[in-house]
């Protein structure tokens, strides 16, 4: 499965395992991690709710997507979903490609799609014992900005 | 006509109920989505949300058809 939701921690070795190619001389990974601070909040752990039904379906599409727009050879993308504590990979897209050029800028593209277009929403759990759903950093720098931001 | 509404994170939250089933006059997403907010003070801001009908990803202009599973994305914040 090129997309995937897990519920259990992320296995980063078979996910490079995965795009693993001899005719390839470049992976790119990218692994998003929760950290302990966000819009001036220490957090402590972090929630994660998925839809999978659509989440599947349109993560597919976006590897899809980056593949044929970039012409790399494989590419995957795993999401976490539940509770995840500070440290954990709460995102792994992995890319490999002839060379390095496209499969940066497909790893660039299969992010920042995921983070925009999946039905997947986040709760932060503060120190404080407040808990908040995070709004996409798109529509937060809109917000910043005073401008709009459309979903496409 | 009846459509179902389902409400997903914070729309939940707002709506103060996971799903509900609307006596639909007809007409299309955004509007039931003006019905609902109507319905729920709490629920705002569809310009930025998303919305799928029967688990495709649709459009507010899209017209509803009877039994449509409508669901209601707040903005989505992956990654």
């Amino acid at each position: 499965m090129r997309f995937s939701v897990s519920d259990t921690a992320i296995d980063v070795a078979a996910a490079r395992q995965a795009v693993t190619d001899n005719h390839c001389g470049a992976l790119v990974v990218f692994e998003g991690w929760i950290r302990d601070h966000n819009e001036g909040q220490e957090v402590e752990r972090l929630e994660y709710e998925v839809y999978r039904p659509v989440a599947e379906k349109e993560g597919a599409k976006i590897i899809d997507e980056a593949i044929a727009r970039f012409a790399v050879s494989h590419a995957i993308c795993i999401h976490r979903e539940g509770l995840l504590e500070l440290g954990d990979c709460a995102v792994i897209v992995c890319v490999s490609s002839a060379h390095r050029g496209a499969a940066f800028d497909a790893c660039r593209y299969i992010i920042d799609q995921t983070k925009t277009r999946l039905p997947i929403w986040k709760k932060e759990h503060y120190v404080t014992g407040v808990s908040e759903w995070v709004n996409c950093e798109q529509c937060a720098s809109a917000v910043h900005a005073h401008g709009v931001h459309k979903h496409e | 006509m009846n459509v179902r509404v389902r409400y997903f994170a914070l729309f939940r939250d707002q709506a103060g109920c996971a799903s509900e089933a609307v006596d639909w006059p007809g007409g299309t997403a955004a509007r039931l989505f003006q019905m609902m907010a109507e319905k729920h003070p709490a629920l705002q801001n569809q310009a930025a949300a998303l919305v799928a009908i029967n688990d495709e990803m649709s459009d507010w202009e899209t017209a509803l058809n009877d039994g449509d599973e409508v669901l209601f994305f707040p903005p989505v914040a992956g990654g």
